[in-house]
């Protein structure tokens, strides 16, 4: 193999600059590799190196365009693993791009034959860099002053079934649930426009539901319209029409590409219509500890990008998500500043320089008797959607999205007040649901359901309780 | 058609006791309140009539609800919700806001 740390890109004395893009990663060299040589050959693939010398690098200041691997540490439990922490300059990268920014990261190395496996884990966007991006369309703060909604998490569902529903009997759904008592209710990440509801019947039929809960209950209302399609053109034709009848929001799948989200998101803030991310596929890249790219990477490059919802875990549901991560992926999307915190799988500082917020989403396999942990654990700026939670109520999907509200309402209350709803979670919960038929079934139906697996990917530091 | 706009409109109204507690919430955070009233409650009618200015500053509820009951009185027939407004940067926004009267 060429020796790449000795080509200069192994500098255990550089000092990173400011001004550079940071990123670690998590190396699994192959037999007989040293782990700086490891590290080195990721700096010099992901950036200036290829496999020989090349004369034409002297009419470069190549030493300039190197990434430089400047510290190696080993993982703790694991002797096969490292951390290799690289620093890139500047000059790498192109003005506001995810394409070019996730081209030069990962784009060549992870298959590089003497790495056995290779993660990257988090990356430090310096300020400099982080400008030239727009960020979201909106942001948390006005997103929810368009909503006129303060104080507490928002409510969602996602339609079921996902497939099959006529835009009719999609459009009932809808104004069940939001005239129940959700803010919001959503397409699923493969609803585009297949035979069985075309995207224009669906969006019509949607917003009548929208106007109609709305005049019921005297809130702001929405349903995020996908306008994921197989083109550009098309994107901007459902998106165009979704704003013409009314919509605030509509929705894309990371499924799209980097380069067709920051083109929704240029288009969201020009048309005054939020922008809601799922994050449809990441799991074949996120979730395996040793190989692929972190969700909270992912986190980042999405709010360079300019979403203003993204689907970040929910610790307690159905989806993978250790509750340490979710805890750095929400800090990563919401956070004007962070510091490195290696409990919760943060490993650099990170300063947005006011780039606004992204909103958290948490779906997937949450019901209301968990609602004091999902404000202990998330917080208050955080959609939470309860789908099956919301359409499976035995009362019918307005009962489900009323126990929803009250269950929600209720421990907001109880926390303002100073109690720890932690703890007294569960009593409060009953309290509420003595004065409200739909939270009391909700709790009867579902109190039990838990999802206790293990994670996969996890901190490397555990917190030892004191 | 009950209103459901404000933070605890899915409870029933709030007694004047539990209001002083979140009053007591948004104070302990450092945020002003405002109070302000409408007959028009739609959802898009965001400039509701100030009842007077916010209150910065205040050291306890006492005087919010002293203000919530002259409104409450001068307006009966009137929405009436109190704003807590978080003026750190990053934030400049309401961060708590309640409806605490429906027209009799």
């Amino acid at each position: 193999m060429l020796q790449y740390a000795e080509m200069g890109y192994w500098q255990p004395d550089y000092e990173p600059k400011p001004t550079d893009v940071l990123a670690a990663f998590r190396v699994t060299p192959q037999p007989g590799v040293p782990p700086e040589e490891a590290g080195a050959a990721v700096a010099g693939e992901s950036s200036t190196a290829t496999w020989t010398v090349v004369w034409t690098d002297r009419l470069t200041a190549y030493e300039h365009y190197q990434g430089k691997c400047y510290r190696i540490d080993p993982v703790p439990g694991n002797p096969e693993q490292y951390i290799a922490y690289i620093a890139y300059d500047l000059d790498l990268f192109e003005e506001g791009s995810i394409a070019n920014l996730s081209s030069s990261i990962i784009g060549n190395v992870f298959g590089f034959k003497a790495l056995k496996a290779l993660r990257l884990e988090d990356m430090r966007i310096p300020p400099h860099y982080a400008k030239t991006f727009q960020g979201p369309a909106h942001g948390i703060v006005m997103e929810r002053e368009y909503l006129n909604k303060y104080g507490r998490p928002l409510l969602g569902a996602t339609v079921k079934p996902k497939l099959g529903l006529s835009a009719r009997n999609y459009g009932r759904v809808v104004y069940e649930a939001l005239r129940g008592g959700l803010d919001f209710t959503k397409d699923d990440e493969n609803i585009n426009s297949q035979p069985f509801m075309r995207w224009r019947d669906r969006f019509l039929h949607c917003m009548e539901a929208v106007r109609k809960a709305e005049a019921e209950t005297g809130e702001v209302k929405g349903h995020y319209l996908n306008v994921t399609a197989a083109t550009m053109e098309d994107m901007y034709e459902r998106a165009g029409f979704a704003k013409e009848i009314g919509s605030i929001i509509v929705m894309i799948d990371l499924t799209v590409g980097y380069t067709a989200i920051q083109s929704m998101a240029t288009w969201a803030r020009r048309n005054g219509v939020l922008l809601h991310l799922h994050r449809a596929g990441h799991s074949t890249y996120t979730r395996q500890k040793a190989h692929g790219v972190s969700f909270r990477v992912i986190a980042k490059w999405m709010r360079l990008a300019g979403v203003d919802h993204i689907h970040a875990g929910t610790v307690v549901g159905k989806l993978e998500g250790d509750p340490a991560s979710v805890r750095g992926y929400y800090e990563t999307l919401r956070c004007d500043k962070a510091d490195p915190d290696p409990r919760y799988g943060l490993y650099f500082e990170q300063d947005w320089v006011s780039t606004p917020g992204v909103m958290p989403v948490a779906s997937g396999g949450i019901h209301a008797g968990q609602m004091h942990e999902l404000l202990d654990l998330l917080g208050e700026d955080v959609i939470l959607q309860f789908g099956g939670g919301t359409i499976g109520h035995p009362l019918g999907i307005a009962a489900g999205a009323t126990a929803n509200r009250v269950a929600l309402e209720a421990m907001v209350k109880a926390r303002n007040e100073g109690r720890d709803i932690a703890v007294e979670g569960p009593g409060i919960l009953r309290a509420a649901a003595g004065r409200s038929r739909e939270l009391d079934m909700a709790l009867s139906t579902w109190g039990d359901v838990t999802f206790s697996y293990e994670s996969t990917d996890t901190p490397d530091l555990v917190v030892t309780p004191s | 058609m009950r209103i459901t706009q404000g933070t605890f409109s899915y409870l029933p109204d709030l007694t004047d006791e539990e209001i002083a507690l979140q009053l007591g919430y948004a104070l302990g955070n450092g945020w002003a309140v405002s109070v302000e009233f409408t007959g028009d409650p739609s959802p898009r009618n965001n400039y509701w009539d100030m009842w007077g200015l916010p209150m910065f500053d205040l050291p306890d509820p006492a005087g919010v609800l002293h203000e919530i009951n002259e409104c409450r009185e001068a307006h009966p027939d009137c929405y009436i919700r109190v704003s807590a407004y978080d003026s750190r940067p990053g934030r400049q926004t309401t961060a708590l806001s309640f409806l605490v009267n429906r027209p009799r």
